[in-house]
């Protein structure tokens, strides 16, 4: 592999006309030296490109042979990477994606993994074949050398800094700024309203979110439907103990802003197995089997650490698991932390049934759900 | 074998050695961690002589833990009420009968025949009801609505089991089965009957045609291409991140090595 530097020491008297590859003849202090002969190694083997510069150069070295060799395998490379670049727009082109440009019987799915599949190889194998090349380039054409360049002093020198000071001194004078107060003044009010400017862009971005972190689309006889067939379900269509199920709100079933809040687990235990006790956060209840119907209970679907959906619910365990972080809540006593980095438990939704029956919301929730911001309290 | 014995004392070399070892292991392990298949039958008619012999075998094989008239013990859980269905998934997965008592049982090789567990089932389900094994056209997935199914999959089941159906992990070391192996007769009844820590999808809230939606959407799932050619497990981030992190920055290390290490001189300058 490191075939370059076989001819070290044998090329010590022709120096100027060295190899380009091949070490220096003698090792050598860095500096402005050697960036100069690096540089001239840099041109002799621009020329030694052609066949007839090849009797000035070392001809027939094992090192010439050898760099040959792999300005052949490099420019391979590069050429191969052409062509699969060439092939990345030949694939762009060509292979059709969008659902009205397919024949027909053919899926779109498909038509998108195929292009996919052709775009990804092409450019992979374009840019991989690129690095492959310049790698082989530094490794065994271009002159093992280590430059070391000086740091200089930050500081102009204290001729160059007078100057300026005179020049800007000069200007100012010339400019008259400090002499008309009149201009200078009425410059600085002209600029002053586009430096008020982003205060007013960056209000009308959207509008302030006001409560908005406080509520839920839930509201008192509001449906608790089932998601995905949005169905409403009954407490009697509900009674399999050991039940889960995801729910929405009814009128908001494909509003995904208001599911990103609203979105709640409904849960129906044995007899006997739910008790959750009477919470109140300041002067507001949070949690109460008064807000259960016949064991059915309904918690928030978004964690109270950074707001993941709490998917996971365990029947024998009564665990209800975050997959994000691990936070853990015991559905059965109030959806209470017991393992994690939930900082509180998952709100309860107030649940009732109304006269045909079916669960419905008796209100809001009465805490902010998911997780917690800095008014939140 | 000169090409191997000029790198093998190289630095890379050791990388390279620990990098085949790893797949080597990786291999072997999935050579011979793979499980076995599982019974079919179709749906079962009960008589009395089912019952009763469903009675004998249940006496023989399943009364130790579940108690002499299946009222449970402390060893296993009362299944008066449990349901055929519930029977039928658990035998004919191979979880029942377990081979030790503990919060799960693993699917493994099915000991009994079709038609031994339906007469265990019958006479669970003549001891007090509970949901009965689905029939083919009950789990038949012709013209299901693959779209729902994957909606309702992704809200209700994706968290334990996964998008792909690849299984998961839950809580205290328990972990959600993958559901490759599943038949659409055992995927319906584990959403009735919700076995072991899984919760139940009764009729109620997921109506019968909306599971065979759920079943034609995982039956769909397991014959989906993998785009890049590796499924990677299918369980997503996880073996996606431990790929990219090992292999891709391993990768990025060694060609760092190479390309800073320092070039050898390979034979000495008399030998020009």
């Amino acid at each position: 592999m490191s075939d370059m530097e076989e001819t070290e020491g044998a090329e010590g008297p022709l120096a100027p006309r060295r190899v380009i590859g091949t070490p220096p003849p003698t090792p050598r202090l860095l500096g402005s030296t050697a960036v100069a002969e690096g540089g001239d190694a840099g041109q002799v083997s621009d020329e030694t490109g052609g066949a007839e510069h090849s009797d000035e150069v070392l001809v027939g070295t094992v090192s010439d042979e050898r760099a040959k060799r792999v300005e052949k395998i490099i420019a391979g490379c590069f050429t191969f990477a052409f062509i699969a670049g060439c092939g990345f727009i030949a694939a762009y082109v060509g292979l059709e994606v969008g659902s009205n440009r397919l024949g027909h019987g053919d899926s779109v799915i498909d038509a998108a993994l195929r292009s996919n599949l052709a775009l990804g190889t092409s450019l992979a194998v374009t840019l991989i074949a690129l690095g492959l090349g310049a790698l082989l380039w530094v490794r065994y054409l271009m002159p093992d050398v280590e430059v070391t360049e000086q740091r200089h002093d930050l500081r102009s020198d204290p001729k160059d800094r007078q100057a300026f000071e005179q020049y800007f001194k000069e200007g100012a004078s010339n400019s008259q700024f400090v002499k008309r107060p009149l201009v200078r003044r009425t410059l600085m009010l002209g600029t002053l309203p586009l430096l008020a400017a982003p205060v007013v862009l960056l209000r009308d971005l959207g509008p302030l979110p006001g409560t908005s972190l406080r509520h839920t689309v839930w509201s008192p006889g509001r449906r608790l439907l089932v998601f995905g067939t949005d169905t409403p379900i009954t407490a009697a269509e509900f009674s399999v103990p050991g039940s889960a199920i995801t729910i929405v709100p009814e009128g908001y079933a494909d509003d995904s802003d208001a599911l990103t809040k609203a979105t709640v687990t409904l849960i129906k235990f044995r007899p006997g197995e739910l008790d959750i006790p009477t919470r109140m956060a300041g002067s507001t209840l949070i949690g109460t089997m008064n807000w259960t119907v016949d064991n059915i209970v309904a918690y928030s679907r978004i964690c109270t650490h950074v707001g993941c959906p709490v998917g996971l619910y365990e029947q024998t365990t009564h665990h209800l698991l975050c997959p994000c972080h691990q936070s853990t809540f015991d559905a059965s006593i109030g959806a209470e932390v017991i393992f994690g980095p939930a900082p509180r438990p998952l709100p309860q939704l107030p649940i009732t049934v109304d006269a045909q029956g079916y669960l419905v919301a008796k209100s809001d929730f009465t805490q902010p759900v998911g997780p917690s911001f800095w008014e939140r309290g | 074998m000169s090409w191997f014995n000029a790198r093998r004392r190289r630095p890379v070399a050791g990388y390279a050695a620990l990098l085949l070892g790893l797949v080597v292991v990786g291999l072997l392990y999935g050579a011979f961690s793979s499980t076995g298949g599982s019974a079919q039958a179709s749906s079962p008619g009960p008589s009395q002589s089912d019952i009763n012999t469903g009675k004998d075998l249940f006496d023989a094989t399943c009364s130790s833990c579940h108690g002499l008239d299946a009222q449970g013990t402390t060893q296993g859980p009362n299944l008066i009420g449990a349901g055929a269905a519930a029977v039928d998934f658990q035998m004919s997965t191979g979880r029942m009968p377990a081979k030790e008592v503990g919060a799960e049982n693993e699917r493994k090789p099915v000991t009994f025949s079709a038609q031994q567990i339906y007469e265990i089932a019958d006479y669970i389900a003549s001891l007090g009801g509970g949901p009965a094994v689905p029939d083919a056209q009950q789990v038949s997935t012709a013209g299901a609505d693959t779209a729902l199914g994957s909606e309702l999959f992704s809200a209700n089941c994706a968290q334990c089991h996964g998008f792909a159906g690849a299984g998961g992990a839950l809580t205290y070391g328990k972990d959600a089965p993958p559901l490759t192996q599943a038949t659409p007769t055992q995927i319906y009844e584990a959403m009735l009957t919700g076995p072991e820590a899984m919760p139940v999808f009764a009729n109620g809230s997921i109506s019968p045609s909306a599971k065979r939606d759920i079943i034609a959407y995982i039956v769909d799932t397991r014959v989906e291409p993998n785009p890049g050619g590796f499924s990677l497990g299918r369980t997503g981030p996880i073996t996606e991140g431990l790929v990219i992190f090992l292999g891709g920055m391993g990768f990025l290390v060694i060609i760092a090595l190479w390309i800073t290490a320092k070039r050898r001189d390979p034979r000495p300058t008399g030998m020009e």
